[in-house]
């Protein structure tokens, strides 16, 4: 009797197993042909593989227009960042310390870019440009950009700035300290860890954006934009070779994101 | 000597209506261990955030070594704070702690290196020094916090319930170490509980607080013996409370008839006259418990049922059922076994010798109807 309830046991967890390795290669076969095949030694995208080789690489890197498209990639993704953690750090702070009416209305306000579907505040701002004159540019890649990121910016810092004790503050001014002082000798290292894993993940967002790019972009291409314009010509290896740096990229970029974010949440 | 803080007519209230501090004065000496002493919601944390500078008074005026501090910011104040929770910063080291207040007043890193190793020298921390105040217990915490308050050598060391998350034994021993400090200090200590016998046990002199005003201050001993109102009688120490009413006053004292007994030689408190219900206090361990025919000399005689013995160590509480209101309680000394074996049992009569020097009265206003 009690072997057989250890065999069911046995296969259950086997089949919980199964889906887990199911759901594992649902969503990273893709990635994995994507990454195999920007190593193959073959033009088209078919099997069997006919051999090891960088050349992808190299060509990819030699290509002037995909160059430029990362280096726009780069300016877009590092300014939105920038402005978005200063927008998002002032309002945090805002919420935080400071009572005004239409607080709670703020609140909710400020969060909603990040539920809105990127069409949408694409077409908005697009309108909203014209409206007042604007020249489409990079620039206002980075203004759309810097829209749909600061709630994640607002909603870690705040969540951070919640918990953090405020009788460090007054400790620390109570020991002489200016306010300009504990500011950056106190409340700035507590926050950090959720300030630079907000900026991480809003880079790696905004640098494989492309709805609102779409919309907001002049004569200037992100990487996104490029590699999606070359498709219409077919995939060629150089994007995957690309696309395998930009993965990892990512991952990395992701992976510490997590953990400074998580480590933010453990103070 | 003379004042070193002195709060004159204060007043702080929230948001118009809640009134923390209610026109209060006290003036503090210098190297004076001062507590102030009340429940929570009494308004004694408020004061002392005000003379820190945490927060503004909406009325009066706060004088630190003569100068008016009202409305000068905590960082141009020199007092030092601990706080109830530490507030030691976690990111970073011990030393780096206690030496932020010389870091942020830009004293050379020459000097500060040595102030701080005498400060952990002084708290026996040195060995802690490269740590991080996550991995130090509640009482070395509680060490770097003053380390890290005394190393600005301020005028006025504050301290806000500071031991009041450390266990019963950690919190008297840390008690005598903060005793010695400000014996070797010769600081001016300003000191806030909740708790009397801490109070009881450090100050030079303890301040009762009730809804933001002064009920009593003075030195443990007279709050002690001499409460000023009921409230201080029964917050500080134990008090038996037995309700009478006067029948005499001849000049400075009161005969008042309790339990069906006539009490007379009691100290005459203001606005008591002939006919009134009064209140009176009696401290557990200042009632005799008289065997058999023993005579009472000059003390008065009340009379009741014990009721249970509760065995506390070196003491035994009685409690004695006297006829009416709660239990009367005597604390009795053991001295010896013998104490012990010969102890009334509940159920017997037993005679008590009250002196009436040891027993305060008060108008009965009410309070603590049982």
């Amino acid at each position: 009797m009690a072997s057989t309830v250890h065999a069911q046991e046995k296969i259950g967890d086997n089949l919980i197993g199964l889906a887990a390795a199911g759901a594992m290669l649902f969503l990273y076969v893709p990635v994995v042909v994507l990454i195999a095949f920007s190593f193959n030694d073959n033009r088209s995208l078919t099997l069997p593989f006919k051999g090891f080789t960088l050349d992808w690489y190299v060509k990819a890197f030699n290509n002037q227009d995909m160059m430029e498209a990362i280096g726009n990639s780069f300016y877009v993704a590092t300014t939105a960042t920038v402005v978005t953690l200063i927008i998002g750090t002032a309002a945090a702070f805002t919420l935080d310390r400071i009572s005004f009416p239409g607080k709670t209305l703020f609140r909710r306000l400020i969060l909603l870019p990040i539920a809105l579907p990127g069409i949408i505040t694409g077409i908005s701002m697009l309108n909203l440009f014209r409206l007042i004159g604007f020249n489409l540019s990079l620039e206002t890649v980075i203004l759309g950009h810097a829209t749909a990121l600061v709630s994640i910016v607002v909603t870690q810092v705040y969540a951070r700035l919640q918990r953090f004790n405020r009788r460090l503050e007054e400790a620390s001014s109570d020991l002489g300290a200016r306010p300009w002082q504990t500011f950056f000798l106190v409340t700035l290292p507590n926050i950090r860890s959720a300030m630079i894993g907000s900026a991480l993940l809003s880079f790696t967002l905004s640098f494989d954006e492309i709805p609102v790019t779409f919309f907001l972009t002049g004569r200037d291409n992100t990487l996104p934009m490029y590699i999606y314009s070359t498709l219409r010509r077919g995939i060629t290896p150089e994007i995957n070779a690309i696309g395998t740096i930009i993965i990892l990229a990512s991952l990395v970029l992701i992976v510490l994101s997590v953990y400074l974010l998580q480590k933010s949440n453990q103070e | 000597m003379s004042a070193i803080v002195e709060i004159q007519n204060v007043t702080k209230t929230y948001g118009g209506k809640v009134t923390a501090v209610d026109d209060l004065s006290l003036a503090v000496e210098e190297g004076e261990f001062v507590t102030l002493l009340g429940p929570s919601g009494c308004g004694k944390t408020t004061t002392l955030r005000m003379i820190a500078g945490f927060e503004i008074p909406t009325r009066g005026r706060i004088m630190l070594a003569g100068e008016d501090v009202t409305d000068l910011p905590p960082y141009h104040r020199q007092v030092n704070t601990v706080f109830q929770d530490y507030a030691l910063f976690p990111h970073m080291t011990i030393q780096e702690n206690v030496g932020y207040g010389l870091r942020v007043a830009g004293v050379p890193k020459s000097e500060v290196g040595p102030k701080v190793k005498d400060a952990l020298v002084r708290v026996g921390l040195l060995d802690k020094a490269a740590d991080r105040p996550a991995m130090l217990s509640g009482g070395q915490k509680q060490r770097v916090a003053l380390a890290r308050a005394l190393v600005r050598q301020p005028k006025v060391l504050l301290l806000d319930e500071p031991l009041s998350a450390l266990d019963a034994k950690l919190r008297e021993a840390m008690q005598v170490e903060i005793k010695h400090l400000h014996e070797q200090l010769g600081l001016t200590f300003v000191f806030v509980t909740h708790d009397q016998r801490e109070a009881l046990v450090m100050s030079d002199r303890v301040v009762v607080m009730d809804q933001g005003k002064i009920v009593q201050s003075g030195t443990p001993s007279e709050l002690y013996d001499q409460p000023a109102s009921a409230y201080v009688a029964d917050f500080i120490g134990n008090s038996n409370k037995l309700r009478g009413r006067v029948v005499d006053i001849q000049g400075r004292q009161v005969r008042v008839k309790v339990l069906g007994t006539e009490v007379s030689g009691l100290a005459r408190q203001n606005g008591i006259s002939v006919g009134d219900l009064v209140l009176m206090t009696v401290r557990p361990e200042k009632v005799q418990l008289l065997v058999e025919e023993e005579e009472a000399g000059s003390a008065s005689l009340l009379s009741g049922t014990v009721l249970d013995n509760l065995f506390h160590g070196s003491t035994c509480r009685m409690e004695i059922d006297m006829g009416e209101g709660e239990p009367f309680v005597v604390d009795l000394q053991l001295r010896t076994a013998l104490d012990q074996a010969n102890l009334a049992a509940p159920g017997s009569r037993v005679r008590l010798a009250i002196d009436p020097a040891t027993v305060s009265v008060f108008p009965d206003d009410g309070a603590f109807a049982s």
